[in-house]
């Protein structure tokens, strides 16, 4: 990309209002915060929880001074499940509100999308949900779950539990596609079989002949990788022919949209899943969190999501950061992330893996109880051993794409 | 004044305030509205192929998304395949008009007509919306190109100048190539409404019999217009895929496709300014319900922040307020003015006289 | 043959379903040429109106079958006073219109009901067809559809109503100027064709559950039904039903869903370039 006369400028002024803010006149100028999500359209059920974190977030950062003396200024935009608006608004976060870094993107697509144009405009980027893995870019941070986090753990545990036969559904999307093909390798690892993954885009609400090719391949367990409202009619299909009690299920989606809310208990109790936060985790932070959480948003909010954990850790690494540099500046912050620096978290500890830019972090086991997610077992500390297999940014901070992981 | 001298009038209008819009935009507006009206210029083109297909020619084509679409995709998967982009943006205009070609000679010498072309046509653009967004997997790809599923295709190098990889056109070049093919797009239709084919085929749209009667065969004419508009819908679309550098099976989808013909309606049927105005009235106030949105707020507070319900509330009442759309009633009112300007000076006009302009 | 006992009933369903979600759409489009894009929105309304219904501790079979038809068909009525009525004649306005009407519904019931909706589960359990196992509900649904077409046919058949709408369907100039009230007929019109698309949200709001933005999922599937039907909205609607219904889901166990739906959509497009005027363009011309 050639630079042109207008991007010269942009950046040279960018670089020459960074360099100024240390001056006591720009001190009482707000610090910019983009969110960047879906608040409607058919994605605003994964999106909404995210920016209610978020919001919470910056207010409990302003309730306390705000950073370096000055005010959080969240300019929150509404991408209306669209990704033309994506792009647009990336664009005016980076170049029209300057701000100093955007939380946003929930599908890969969306982030394929923000992630280039950030690149090109020089703002710091943060993907706060849980995805297949892989990116590996210095301009972006990544606070969700990967599969090597969580499938890794469950599937043994499920295994045991239930038996070595997994019949796979998933999503018919990157996502989909990659974290079965981890499922699968992983029951391999395990010593068991795998007859079928059948994929389904993500707008089918029709799971009928599926079911019946289910009962002929008698599956121990099923393990379900779908995602989304239109998905959610699995589950309940599932249960209205009286399966749910003879052939159990595990997933690592399932309550990321609160489907365990939206389905009775009849159709989901026994489901086994695996994430990083669970409402219901016993520890004086996530108390603490959840009070104040509640007092913002109503004690009768439905739960608070994975991905709205991940939006809520991903803003405070950042003010982190930007406390340990003393700056809003990218590079200066991106250095102090690179440091490897941690939070104490209502999920527990969480810490930027510096050569990834992914997350190590808690994960835990649940189980799907009348509405409620009850952790039964937790693993500390998890490293993102996918990404890091691919990615070192220490070494080549220069790398800038989405690695198909070979499994 | 007459009917001629207002057209010549408005042509120069038009002509004069596009060409200050190219030149001065980018020295005087901020990068990131140079983008955003980059954008709004490369609907406006998709908006101008619907509006010569169905505002002229008079057929109701409810998936020019698929056109669009295969623009887009033909663009960036040619383009990684090949790398130079003189050939993917000639396949990117050719294969959806080549596609056009078949699905009209299917439809119009299949007798086609009325609802059941949209019908058809939206099938169309569904059947593909379906396809691509089932192609996920890795073996799904042609040539070196992932065809990505839902995902879609990231990345997608910029246009080059042609013969010359090494030199992408940049941002603001992109507004300039938006903006001119724009204009291009908008005289080229001028002329080629003003011609004997561009009289002919508004006579089919007014009365297909008569026009049949007469000797010319409605098909042939309605098969041209329909390659027309799938060539422009396709050139629009690899300018779309320049533009974010990204393409996603959303592009087939109803929204997209509903949104096209909602430009149209809006800004005006039968015109060619209305369907541009329409086209960029909609989309900037879609930018700017999506702005500064409040945060965990009342349900109140989010409902009037809801771009969709506003959106919603302004076409319900758009409908029922402006029937004819905007260009026209806005015709309407002018020629309204000039007439009651026109007439204390001329009471004695004779009806033989304002028959002749 | 458990195999053939469950995709027979699994076509059934699929053709039950395409009847019901279609039904509604076709009486309004057949009768008013009011091309509804809001069709959607209004299976949707019925869903939610299902579940506060139950969620206030009526009876599920209440819920779905009596209150459901009613409030969405009172919005009908609404809408067509408010909106359609001055758009007459005018499709293309209608389009415009009722896709405004669908957005304005989408966020309106976003806003009230959040995008966190409890659900309603089906009732009825399951039973067991040699070594597969499938719910009753299914049957259910078979049965509803068929009652609904039976309702109509009897309606347009042998009562004055049903008469009434035919005239003013076959000739609305005649009709007035016999002494018809086509407004009213029309009003009455919508607001059926609204309560059996409410009625057909909530029945099926158990098997694909309800969330604000589900309308998109049926109404290009809807649409391309009654198109494919043609002019006679009863055997239109069946016919074409039938066809498509059959088509979809005997792909969809044979291959992929995504199978399926294509097979449906390129069924239409032949069956249009085939028969231009739909299904009873040709056949069962005679019918209602």
């Amino acid at each position: 990309m050639k630079l042109n006369r207008r991007s010269f400028l942009q950046s040279t002024a960018g670089a020459a209002a960074a360099s100024t803010l240390s001056f006591p006149a720009w001190a009482e100028d707000p610090i910019g915060v983009a969110s960047v999500h879906d608040l409607s359209g058919g994605l605003d059920i994964y999106g909404k929880p995210m920016v209610d974190a978020l919001t919470l977030a910056v207010e409990e950062a302003n309730a306390a001074g705000g950073l370096l003396g000055r005010q959080i200024k969240l300019i929150n935009y509404d991408t209306q499940s669209n990704m033309q608006l994506y792009t647009q608004f990336a664009q005016q976060a980076a170049l029209k509100d300057k701000v100093a870094v955007v939380h946003g993107g929930i599908t890969s697509a969306s982030r394929e999308v923000i992630r280039p144009v950030l690149d090109r405009f020089k703002t710091l980027y943060f993907y706060n949900t849980q995805y297949e893995g892989g990116v590996c870019d210095r301009n972006q941070f990544d606070t969700g779950v990967t599969p090597a986090q969580t499938v890794e753990k469950l599937v043994p545990y499920a295994m045991k539990k239930w038996g070595k036969k997994v019949y796979v559904v998933a999503a018919d999307y990157n996502y989909g596609q990659i974290t079965s093909q981890w499922v699968k390798k992983y029951v391999l690892e395990n010593g068991g079989e795998v007859p079928s993954i059948d994929f389904f885009p993500l707008d089918v609400t029709n799971f009928g002949p599926t079911i019946s090719k289910i009962q002929a391949a008698k599956p121990d367990f099923v393990w379900s990788a779908l995602v989304g409202g239109a998905h959610i009619s699995f589950y309940r299909q599932w249960a209205a022919a009286g399966m749910r009690k003879s052939i159990p299920m595990a997933s690592t989606t399932f309550a990321v949209g609160n489907e365990h809310i939206v389905l009775s208990p009849d159709e989901c109790n026994g489901m086994l899943i695996c994430y990083n936060y669970f409402q219901d985790l016993k520890n004086p932070t996530n108390a603490a969190f959840v009070s104040s959480f509640q007092k913002r948003f109503g004690a009768d909010y439905p739960n608070i999501t994975e991905l709205a954990m991940g939006t809520y850790q991903g803003f405070r690494l950042w003010a982190e950061a930007v406390k340990k540099a003393s700056s809003v500046d990218r590079l200066k912050v991106i250095e102090a992330l690179e440091t490897g620096i941690s939070i104490d978290a209502p999920s527990g500890k969480v810490t930027i893996d510096p050569p990834t830019h992914h997350c190590v972090l808690d994960v835990h086991i649940a189980e799907v109880n009348n509405k409620k997610l009850n952790v039964l077992e937790d693993f500390p500390q998890q490293k993102p051993a996918d990404t890091a297999a691919v990615c070192n940014l220490i070494k080549n901070p220069n790398d800038n794409q989405q690695y198909v992981i070979k499994i | 004044m007459n009917d001629r001298a207002l057209n010549v009038i408005g042509l120069a209008l038009v002509g004069v305030v596009g060409a200050a819009f190219l030149i001065l935009t980018p020295r005087f507006a901020e990068l990131d509205a140079v983008l955003e009206l980059t954008v709004f210029m490369i609907m406006a083109i998709l908006a101008l192929s619907l509006a010569l297909v169905w505002g002229y020619g008079g057929i109701l084509c409810f998936g020019q998304s698929a056109f669009f679409g295969l623009g887009a995709y033909t663009y960036a998967i040619a383009m990684f395949n090949i790398g130079e982009s003189t050939g993917p943006l000639l396949l990117a205009i050719g294969l959806p008009a080549a596609f056009a070609a078949l699905l009209g000679y299917f439809m119009f010498y299949g007798r086609i007509s009325d609802v059941y072309l949209g019908v058809i046509t939206l099938t169309v653009t569904l059947i593909l919306f379906n396809s691509v967004n089932s192609t996920a997997g890795p073996e799904f790809h042609i040539g070196v190109a992932r065809l990505g599923g839902f995902n879609g295709i990231p990345g997608i190098p910029p246009l080059n100048i042609p013969g010359n990889k090494a030199a992408p056109v940049d941002l603001e070049g992109m507004f300039y190539l938006a903006t001119a093919s724009l204009l291009a797009t908008y005289f080229g239709l001028r002329w080629l409404l003003a011609s004997r084919f561009g009289r002919i085929i508004v006579g089919i749209r007014e009365n297909e019999r008569r026009a049949e009667l007469l000797g010319y065969d409605p098909r042939v004419y309605k098969l041209a217009t329909f390659t027309v508009g799938g060539a422009l819908a396709g050139f629009a679309g690899c300018l779309f895929a320049n533009w974010g550098a990204f393409v996603s099976p959303t592009i087939f989808g109803l929204a997209q496709s509903a949104q096209i013909i909602i430009w149209v309606i809006v800004g005006g049927r039968g015109t060619l300014i209305g369907p541009i105005v329409g086209c960029i009235g909609i989309q900037w106030l879609t930018t700017a319900l999506g702005a500064n949105q409040p945060s965990g707020s009342d349900w109140m507070t989010n409902l009037m922040a809801n771009a969709p319900f506003i959106l919603g509330i302004i076409l319900v009442a758009f409908v029922l307020l402006v029937p004819r759309g905007l260009v026209p009633t806005l015709g309407d009112i002018g020629h309204w003015l000039l007439r009651l300007r026109a007439r204390p000076a001329a009471p004695s006009l004779k009806p033989k006289q304002a028959e002749e302009g | 043959m458990d195999l053939v006992v469950l995709v027979a009933i699994q076509v059934l369903y699929a053709i039950a379903s395409l009847a019901l979600i279609s039904v509604g759409l076709a009486i309004i489009f057949g009768m008013m040429r009011v091309i509804n894009l809001a069709h959607g929105e209004f299976l949707m309304l019925g869903g939610y109106a299902a579940i506060v219904a139950t969620s206030n501790g009526m009876s599920i079979w209440l819920a779905m079958l009596v209150v459901a038809p009613i409030v969405v068909g009172i919005i009908g009525v609404i809408v067509e006073r408010t909106i359609i009525r001055f758009l007459y004649g005018r499709m293309i306005d209608t389009m415009l219109a009722t896709w405004g009407l669908s957005l304005f519904l989408v966020g309106l019931t976003t806003a009230m009901f959040g995008n966190t909706t409890v659900g309603i589960s089906a009732p009825l359990g399951s039973f067991q067809i040699g070594a597969y196992r499938t719910s009753v509900y299914t049957l259910f649904v078979i049965a509803v559809a068929t009652g609904v077409l039976a309702g109509i046919y009897a309606v347009m058949r042998w009562t004055r109503l049903g008469l009434l709408a035919r005239g003013t369907m076959q000739n609305a100039n005649m009709a007035a100027a016999l002494g018809v009230n086509p407004p009213r007929v029309y009003a009455i019109t919508f607001g059926v064709g609204a309560a059996l698309s409410g009625l057909a949200g909530a029945v099926l709001a158990p098997v694909s559950g309800v969330f604000p933005t589900i309308g998109v999922a049926y109404v290009a599937k809807s649409f391309i039904t009654v198109i494919g039907g043609g002019a006679a909205i009863l055997s239109g609607t069946a016919s074409a039903s039938v066809l498509f219904g059959t088509i979809n889901q005997i792909a969809t166990f044979a291959t992929t869903p995504v199978f399926g739906e294509v097979a449906l959509l390129a069924a239409a497009i032949v069956l249009i370039r085939l028969l231009p005027q739909g299904i009873t363009g040709r056949f069962f011309r005679r019918g209602l």
